[in-house]
């Protein structure tokens, strides 16, 4: 399975994301600068977190504009599977690929550290090697992360299971405690929390490694 | 002619005027005059301390790189550089941006010399939180090395802080860098090959930062002063694509020599490159992309402005060179060429606007400065403690400890700081030292920040060696051997003769500490001038030291693990008050002498726990600092188990405040299994090291004798409330 990783100027993740697919998943990966124009032979992009553009707009709102944001948006709508991570979240918000928007967390602090969260959907292809109601314990590291989107929206969000990851306590204010959501077909995922911080036991959790097995499986059946 | 008024604004004195025209042989002009003053200013050019530092010992287990920039030691293939800077008096007048470009300075240092950045670490010291001004610069620094630290990608893993009144006034901000690279990718600081260009690559130039090196870090702070305008802006975003572009360039291979623009701009990263290659440099300013319009020569010489690098390139490489800082979004021009004449030539608008010889500039002159015994240490050395009473109510001064801001759990503030990015993180914050992995290998790499100034204040020469003794300590309870040291000496005045003598008396320390426990200092920082209108700082030489775990997979923490459990303290708990956080705290006294340090004990005892993990044999380990044997033991049970604690070597014999809460040195409380605990003592044994079971890991308490009897939690959210 073919995995890339798309890197902004200010992307500072995509070497822990990269590492994880290349030396954990064991699974070929490149990286993809993101003024390339082609997005050729992949089965999977991530889009890691960061601070790309520095983050000096709104969170994701320049990264949006980048040339291979065209060809990510051809891939996810052809079905293609599409992971964005912590500011990968925000960038998939601005570019209309997930619905919502990010706010800056309620206590206005960047707030790092491990979180308890709960698997609500294992129905997605990141998320089917976890037990649903599972409790996992995956690190967050960001400033805006207090997910919000209107009454209409979420409601929507909960009648089609787009809720895949919630917070046990939620840390940033983020509606419905919502951690990570998919699009509407299911090949979209955003989380907030970063799962390649918590692939192997010298982290101190495993529990992010099952969104990357997730992948694998789905793909290899 | 240069009026006084005008060589003494640029921070130069009579006599330094008098030499810079000798050399110049005739009156200089005003950028030379400028660049003489940011080269010769003491934090450029050591000119009050390098007599004495030059002494450091430079041997160690491992070989030791001291680089023109920042230094570390090879280990097998791989080579560790790391350094500790200050960024005190732009702190304390612009605490984000003080304590932003602080991070930023110290990590170009850091990957100019080819090594990625991997981890910081950072030493802080404020004044009581009482005065709502140090709490706006707590908020402010931790804000700034969030705002710059976390967008750069390179996690904040560790570091310190403390609280003094002595740091009201000049609250001191140290950074500490890591990186790491293959030994063969390392880069220099020179320039070489005559014609060789040499090129201007990061981000443009303005006037922010002028005067930053003389005029606000070479002096102290006086009333109603405003320095604001030499404060230096960060960029962490062009920063992180400036880390990238750079190692990108330096893996071309055409590269010969490259320097950080830090302090003293173009000026000091001219001087010293061309001075470190024996040769001269022609540099034309008219090349050098500006941010504002109208600057004067002098004004482009002396800039701080952030996120730049100076690049000598071989010879039709230039062109590669600019290509990668364009993918970047980055300047890379060619503003000059390397010489044979070791002058440095500056050249603006048609005109030399500086001609001067390379190593005068470089090297600044050399003072050798009185000293003199302050008056205050006979008095507070012989302190009766017969006059201190004895309280009652042990279990509140445990409380109160523990909600003292310098003992008090610092999560408000590692939380704010990415701690795990790049995914090498493998102890968390809170322990005795960080603990990072080093991807595909079997050894980890510790790291850790100490310095109790308290002892410095109260004992130069034996406080030096504290915070040397218990870096090692903290790292050796990690599972890690110690390896290196970089320091930060933080120290007032060198002009006023007392000061001085604590400058001596602490790198004497450090030196003699170093060369016993055979860690070599590799780099390091010398910052003055900390004072204020209310006096002097403690004298603070922060150490960083780093240490290697022969087996990642055996790291070790600080927190009892097990039920049933044995408690074992390794080391001796003697009758010592003197420079205790208790003494201050609930007596609101500072005096006595610094805790005794007997440097043999010291390694003794760092062999024997060193060993002890090695073999496996125990499941905790945590060294006894601020708040004693009291403060120790609560922090081993804050994860969820308690502690009975029976037999405490010493109880009846010293005072009882001094047993829980005295601070003496070499004392380490390490939990084992019962079946290990007899091998334990055998290891003890054979080090010679004083080894007692002292009770059982177990329950929700932490009881100790009959004199503290808390619940664990309740102790724990005493001590997690007290900074937000």
């Amino acid at each position: 399975m073919k995995f890339g990783v798309i890197v902004f100027p200010g992307s500072n993740c995509d070497h822990d994301c990269f590492h994880v697919i290349d030396k954990v998943l064991k699974q070929p990966v490149k990286y993809i600068w993101h003024k390339e124009t082609k997005l050729k032979d992949f089965d999977c992009i991530i889009i890691p977190g960061g601070f790309s553009y520095g983050d000096y707009l709104r969170c994701g709102a320049i990264a949006r504009f980048s040339p291979i944001m065209e060809e990510v948006i051809k891939f996810a709508n052809a079905g293609g599977l599409v992971i964005g991570i912590c500011n990968g979240f925000q960038v998939l918000l601005e570019a209309g690929l997930l619905p919502g928007a990010m706010l800056r967390n309620k206590n206005l602090h960047f707030i790092c550290k491990f979180v308890e969260l709960k698997v609500e959907n294992t129905d997605t292809p990141f998320s089917s090697g976890y037990n649903k109601g599972q409790i996992v314990r995956i690190p967050i590291a960001h400033n805006e992360g207090n997910y919000y989107i209107d009454a209409a929206g979420l409601e929507k969000l909960q009648a089609n299971n787009q809720i895949v990851f919630r917070y046990v306590d939620n840390p940033n204010g983020a509606v419905d405690d919502i951690a990570g959501i998919v699009n509407e077909k299911g090949n979209v995922l955003g989380m907030m929390p970063h799962p390649e911080r918590a692939s192997e036991d010298e982290l101190t959790s495993k529990d992010g490694l099952v969104v990357w097995e997730s992948i694998l499986k789905g793909f290899s059946k | 002619m240069i009026k006084p008024e005008v060589y003494q604004a640029l921070g130069l004195n009579d006599q330094e005027y008098g030499k810079i025209e000798q050399i110049m042989g005739r009156e200089p002009s005003s950028t030379e005059l400028a660049m003489f003053s940011v080269e010769w200013s003491e934090h450029c050019g050591y000119p009050r301390s390098r007599a004495l530092i030059k002494n450091f010992p430079k041997d160690g287990k491992y070989p030791a790189m001291v680089g023109e920039d920042s230094g570390g030691i090879i280990v097998d293939d791989l080579a560790i550089i790391f350094k500790m800077e200050s960024h005190n008096h732009p702190s304390q007048v612009e605490p984000k941006q003080g304590a932003a470009t602080g991070v930023g300075g110290i990590i170009r240092d850091i990957f100019t010399a080819g090594a990625r950045p991997i981890a910081s670490l950072d030493s802080l010291r404020f004044g009581p939180l009482t005065d709502p001004y140090n709490r706006y610069l707590l908020k402010g620094v931790v804000d700034g090395i969030a705002f710059y630290g976390n967008c750069l990608g390179v996690p904040t893993v560790g570091g310190e802080i403390y609280f003094d009144e002595s740091y009201s006034g000049n609250c001191l901000v140290n950074a500490m860098s890591i990186g790491v690279c293959h030994k063969d990718k390392l880069a220099r600081a020179k320039a070489v090959g005559i014609g060789n260009p040499i090129m201007y690559v990061g981000s443009s130039t303005g006037r922010d930062g002028i005067g930053g090196c003389s005029v606000l870090a070479s002096h102290e702070f006086s009333e109603g002063e405003e320095k604001r305008p030499t404060v230096q802006i960060g960029d962490p975003f062009t920063e992180k694509c400036l880390i990238e572009a750079t190692l990108e360039m330096l893996d071309t291979g055409y590269v010969l020599g490259i320097k950080d623009m830090g302090a003293a701009g173009l000026t000091c990263s001219s001087a010293e490159m061309a001075d470190a290659g024996e040769v001269g440099m022609e540099i034309d300013l008219d090349k050098v992309p500006l941010r504002e319009t109208g600057m004067e020569a002098y004004e482009i010489m002396m800039s701080e402005s952030q996120e730049r690098m100076l690049v000598c390139v071989k010879k039709g490489k230039e062109k590669a060179v600019e290509d990668i800082f364009k993918k970047w979004d980055l300047h890379g021009v060619v503003i000059g060429h390397v010489t044979d004449d070791k002058k440095l030539r500056v050249k603006y608008q048609g005109k030399v606007v500086a001609d001067i010889n390379t190593e005068a500039l470089a090297k600044a002159p050399i003072y050798h400065m009185p000293d003199e015994k302050p008056a205050y240490l006979d008095e507070l050395q012989g302190f009766d403690f017969n006059s201190i009473p004895v309280p009652k109510d042990f279990n509140n001064v445990l409380l109160k400890l523990l909600a003292s801001p310098t003992i008090a759990s610092k999560a408000w503030v590692y939380e704010q700081y990415d701690h795990m990015v790049q995914v090498n993180t493998c102890v968390l914050p809170g322990s005795d030292a960080a603990v990072l992995r080093l991807k595909g290998r079997k050894i980890g790499l510790a790291a850790t920040t100490d310095c109790n100034s308290r002892y410095c204040y109260l004992n130069p020469y034996v406080g030096a060696q504290i915070a040397v003794a218990e870096a090692a300590r903290n790292l050796v309870c990690s599972g890690a051997e110690p390896a290196a040291v970089t320091d930060c000496l933080n120290f007032g005045n060198p002009e006023k003769p007392d000061r001085y003598y604590a400058f001596k008396n602490c790198v004497n320390g450090i030196i003699d500490a170093c060369k016993f426990f055979g860690t070599p200092v590799v780099s390091g920082n010398v910052s003055f001038y900390n004072e204020s209108p209310q006096g002097a700082i403690n004298p603070t030489p922060s150490i960083g030291m780093i240490g290697i775990l022969p087996d990642i997979d055996k790291r070790m923490t600080q927190s009892f693990k097990n039920e049933g459990d044995i408690i074992i303290l390794l080391g001796e708990n003697k009758n010592e008050l003197g420079g205790s956080e208790y003494l201050k705290v609930i007596h609101d006294k500072v005096a006595g002498n610094s805790p005794a340090l007997d440097l043999a004990t010291e390694k003794a005892l760092q062999k024997t726990v060193f060993e002890a993990i090695q073999a496996g044999l125990i499941n905790s380990a945590h060294d006894c600092s601020e708040g004693g044997l009291a403060v120790a033991l609560a922090e081993c049970c804050f994860p969820g188990l308690g502690a009975q604690i029976t037999c405490l070597p010493g109880s009846g014999e010293i005072r009882n405040d001094s047993l829980l809460f005295g601070e003496s040195q070499t004392r380490v409380i390490v939990s084992c299994s019962p079946q290990n605990a007899d091998k334990l003592e055998k290891l003890a044994k054979q080090n010679k090291v004083s080894f007692a079971k002292i009770g059982k890991v177990g329950g929700t308490k932490l009881m100790i004798e009959d004199l503290v009897d808390l619940p664990a939690q309740k102790a724990k959210q005493v001590w997690q409330s007290a900074i937000d």
